[in-house]
């Protein structure tokens, strides 16, 4: 996101700032001094642990005293909460998931996906004095300034005088400890909407048995209760990067792909031949997976009993 | 508990093979099957859950044209007391900051206690209608939740992070909640439910009946305007295996000693 923040800024003649807010994050802002000219940092003991209603107070300070152009934020969980509510509250036009933006004259033009990353939309943002935009993750390539930048760093004062009282932070809750650890294995067969129904998992499972490897699943499969959330690649769940990635009725909405893209192999089996998952994969079969498995089984089984022979 | 889930009517994408439309800004509709938004239902499900818990109403409204009444029918037949629909030419090209801005002028003249809406719909994506609706009713709100317990006026809400970690907040009620799907296994519609569903009424309402005017609404009320769809451009497209699934498999077979993973 800086290393794009840092291109448009250079094309518009803006200047760049990065915000950290926290407590205890002085170290971070010096990080931050290596891809940004400017940081603002404002600490608070109130903002240790992430809170929308506090960020959006301090945020919205910055924003009415600076009047930046363009307001960059992650669309992470955290930018979820906090990015509509402050754009809102203060009259900014906000696209959200961007995976592209630049300004075109004085409109502010972006790119984002919809139909889960099949269908990609341009779309410029009404005109205004301040935009602000969600960046999606790793939608650009970060790269290091060319030069050494060494930023300034100027500590703001946090404007948080009382508590918030809405919305309290409790506890961070882990990930219930699971037995199959997915990102140990050499061989994943993920599966993904396509098998249908839970009483066809056991035939995807055998096939993982079959190949010597592990059964992972996309996001609708742990939702549904079909599969655990330790099997769970993806954002929200694991990264892997086995030998290889087989991967069966996944149509490959980003949120997957970021967890699997980097698998020495991927093989990708999906009835649609426009499923993004076939942008991501070395090897694509447009079929039914319900007749690639049963014939993949039957081959590897037979390979098998000649070798015993 | 009196309830609001916010709902919309979207087509079923997940498997089906888009296009997009002569005017390019849109997709071609026909032949696709349209439902609830997957997120919405895990929502009303949530809402329903409340409601046998804590007693109460649950209400579901959506912003759509009048299709979008086989949602709301489904949301009564699951088991929601009253369904609104606000539906009027002008809506068109409503993005998500508009459709809060329409469901705002609406629900600032109920009662509830708790807004339940997906954490985003499966069409556009935004993750933007619910947090918006909480700015505009200036009540708290949590996304992407996992998890809702109820108990002295406040609820103890899981959101989900980064990896498979959760967050607890306490959010003071009322509240705007939009849910993550998986917090709940959604029921299916029993026959009397969708026998009692067809004798409930669906309200409609048009502009002229939330006191917003032309320029709030639609493309004009907007945040965002759609130039052009297109098909987002191949980075390394797969090289595709074609033949009988047989042929299918020995050439994955083939690849796999090659690459030395059998």
């Amino acid at each position: 996101m800086l290393t794009k923040a840092r291109e448009v800024a250079e094309k518009t003649n803006a200047n760049l700032t990065a915000v950290l807010l926290g407590k205890n994050v002085k170290e971070h802002a010096k990080t931050l001094a290596e891809y940004s000219p400017k940081i603002l940092l404002v600490e608070d003991d109130k903002l240790e642990n992430f809170n929308s209603d506090a960020y959006q107070k301090v945020l919205s300070r910055l924003i009415v005293e600076r009047k930046p152009i363009l307001t960059l934020i992650g669309h992470t969980s955290y930018g979820v909460e906090l990015a509509p509510r402050l754009a809102a509250a203060l009259s900014i036009p906000l696209a959200t998931d961007c995976i592209d933006f630049c300004f075109e004259g004085d409109a502010f033009v972006v790119t984002r996906q919809m139909y889960g990353g099949k269908v990609n939309a341009k779309a410029v943002l009404r005109k205004s004095e301040s935009y602000m935009a969600t960046v999606r993750q790793a939608a650009f390539q970060a790269q290091k300034p060319s030069a050494p930048i060494n930023g300034q760093i100027e500590e703001v004062p946090s404007p948080l005088t009382e508590e918030i009282t809405g919305k309290r932070f409790l506890e961070y809750v882990p990930p219930p400890p699971g037995g199959v650890d997915i990102t140990a294995a050499d061989i994943l067969v993920s599966v993904g909407r396509g098998i249908k129904d839970r009483s066809n998992i056991p035939l995807v499972e055998e096939l993982a048995k079959s190949l010597g490897g592990v059964l992972a699943c996309s996001r609708p499969i742990v939702d549904k209760g079909w599969l655990p959330s330790e099997r769970q690649v993806g954002s929200s769940g694991k990264t892997v990067k086995p030998k290889l990635y087989l991967a069966l009725g996944i149509s490959g909405a980003f949120q997957h792909i970021l967890g699997m893209k980097n698998s020495d192999l991927i093989i990708a089996v999906n009835k649609d031949p426009k499923a993004p998952i076939f942008n991501f994969s070395d090897y694509g079969v447009v079929e039914d997976l319900f007749k690639i498995v049963p014939a993949l089984k039957n081959k590897i089984n037979e390979i098998k009993a000649q070798k015993t022979k | 508990m009196d309830v609001i889930v916010c709902v919309k009517h979207v087509p079923e994408t997940a498997e089906a093979e888009l296009k997009i439309d002569a005017t390019g800004k849109s997709i071609e509709k026909s032949g696709l099957v349209f439902d609830i938004n997957e997120w919405d239902d895990y929502a009303l499900e949530e809402a329903v859950r409340i409601k046998e818990k804590f007693g109460g109403t649950v209400t579901a409204i959506t912003v759509g044209p009048e299709d979008s009444d086989s949602t709301l029918r489904k949301c009564l037949a699951r088991g929601a007391d009253k369904a609104i629909r606000l539906t009027d030419p002008k809506f068109e090209g409503s993005d998500a900051y508009t459709t809060a801005k329409i469901l705002y002028s609406v629900i600032k003249n109920m009662h509830f206690d708790m807004i339940l809406t997906g954490a985003q719909a499966s069409d556009d994506e935004s993750a933007v209608v619910g947090p918006v609706l909480a700015e505009l009713l200036k009540v708290p709100h949590a996304t992407m939740v996992k998890k809702i317990e109820l108990a002295n006026g406040k609820a103890i809400v899981n959101r989900e992070l980064e990896g498979g970690f959760e967050e607890r907040l306490e959010v003071k009620l009322p509240a705007v909640f939009t849910v993550q799907t998986g917090i709940n296994e959604p029921r299916y519609v029993s026959i009397m439910g969708i026998r009692r569903a067809m004798q409930k009424e669906v309200k409609v309402m048009g502009l002229a009946d939330i006191g917003l005017s032309e320029n709030d609404v639609g493309e004009a009320g907007s945040w965002l305007k759609i130039e052009k769809l297109y098909v987002p451009p191949v980075e390394k497209q797969a090289e595709f295996l074609t033949g009988s699934p047989d042929e299918i498999a020995s050439r994955i077979v083939e690849i796999l000693k090659s690459r030395g993973v059998m």
